[in-house]
C-alpha cells in the first residue's frame, strides 16, 4: 500500500502534492514526542502527530518516515511545508483526532492479514 | 574524513542540520543503513540538546573505515548531576521546548543506546562535552 493509496482510502488532505506519493507504507507510529519518534519509529511508517513545526521534517527525514499525518485539522507551518518539499516527505492532514485516524490506518494496513 | 558543524543555541529551525549532512555523507560512503540510522539519531539528539540548553556549540565528526566518532562541545550552563540527566524522563527543558515535543528526557538515553561508546562530562557555568562512537564493522 502506497502513500497515495492511504490518502484515497482515508480521505486525507495533502499539503505537499508533488512529493513521495508512491512510497510504500510499512506501518504507523502515533506520537507527539520527537525523541520518542527518533528512538522508536520504523522506516516507511506514517507518523501521526499534532506537531506542525519545522523539526518534524528533520525527524521524519532522518528516520526515513514515509509520510507525516497531521491530526485535528492542524496545518503545517509555512517553513515546515517548504522543508518537506525540499526533503521529499509528504505532509498529509485529517480533521480526525489521533486515536480515530490511527485506528482507521491500522484497519486499512492490517485487516486483510 | 573530518567534518565540523556549528550548532547555535535556540535556533530550532536549523536543528538537525549537522545530522542531515552526516546522513548524506554516510550514505555516499555506502555505510549500512542501520548504522547510518544509529549515528544520525544520536547526533540529532545531541544537536537538539545544544539548541535547547546551550548558547552555542560545535559538532566534530570523524569518519574512518572502522568507526564514526562524534564529539560535541558546547558553551552553556552545563549539567550539575549527570547521573540524573541520564535517567530516562528527566529533563530541565523549558515549557516552550516541551510544547514542541522536545524535552521528554529521552535525548541522552537515546544517544547512549544508539552508540557503542559514550561519554559525557560537564562543568557547571561553562559547558558540556559529549562523545560517542558507532563502529562500522559489525562486532
Amino acid at each position: 500500500m502506497t502513500v497515495l493509496d492511504i490518502i484515497k482510502s482515508l480521505g486525507l488532505k495533502v499539503y505537499t502534492e508533488t512529493v513521495g506519493m508512491d512510497r510504500e507504507i510499512t506501518g504507523g507510529y502515533t506520537s507527539d514526542l520527537l525523541s520518542d519518534v527518533m528512538g522508536n519509529a520504523q522506516a516507511g511508517t506514517v507518523w501521526i502527530t499534532l506537531q506542525t513545526h519545522i523539526n518534524i521534517v528533520a525527524v521524519a527525514s532522518l528516520k526515513d518516515i514515509a509520510a507525516i499525518l497531521l491530526v485535528k485539522g492542524l496545518e503545517p507551518e509555512p517553513n515546515t511545508l517548504q522543508k518537506s518539499l525540499e526533503e521529499g516527505i509528504p505532509i498529509l492532514g485529517t480533521s480526525k483526532q489521533a486515536f480515530e485516524i490511527s485506528g482507521m490506518l491500522y484497519q486499512l494496513l492490517y485487516s486483510n492479514r | 574524513m573530518k567534518f565540523e558543524y556549528k550548532v547555535q543555541g535556540g535556533d530550532f529551525v536549523r536543528a538537525g542540520h549537522a545530522s542531515s549532512e552526516v546522513k548524506k555523507i554516510l550514505k555516499q560512503l555506502n555505510v549500512e543503513p542501520s548504522l547510518v540510522k544509529r549515528v544520525v539519531v544520536a547526533l540529532y539528539e545531541a544537536e537538539v540538546n545544544i539548541v535547547a540548553h546551550a548558547y552555542n556549540g560545535m559538532a566534530y565528526v570523524d569518519i574512518d573505515a572502522s568507526r564514526v566518532l562524534v564529539r560535541l562541545d558546547d558553551n552553556g550552563p552545563g549539567i550539575s548531576d549527570i547521573e540524573l540527566a541520564m535517567q530516562p524522563g528527566f529533563s530541565t527543558a523549558s515549557s516552550t521546548v516541551r510544547e514542541m515535543g522536545f524535552g521528554a528526557g529521552m535525548g541522552l538515553p537515546n544517544i547512549k543506546s544508539n552508540s557503542d561508546e559514550f561519554s559525557i562530562s560537564s562543568e557547571v557555568g561553562k559547558g558540556t562535552h559529549l562523545e560517542f562512537v558507532v563502529y562500522l564493522n559489525s562486532k
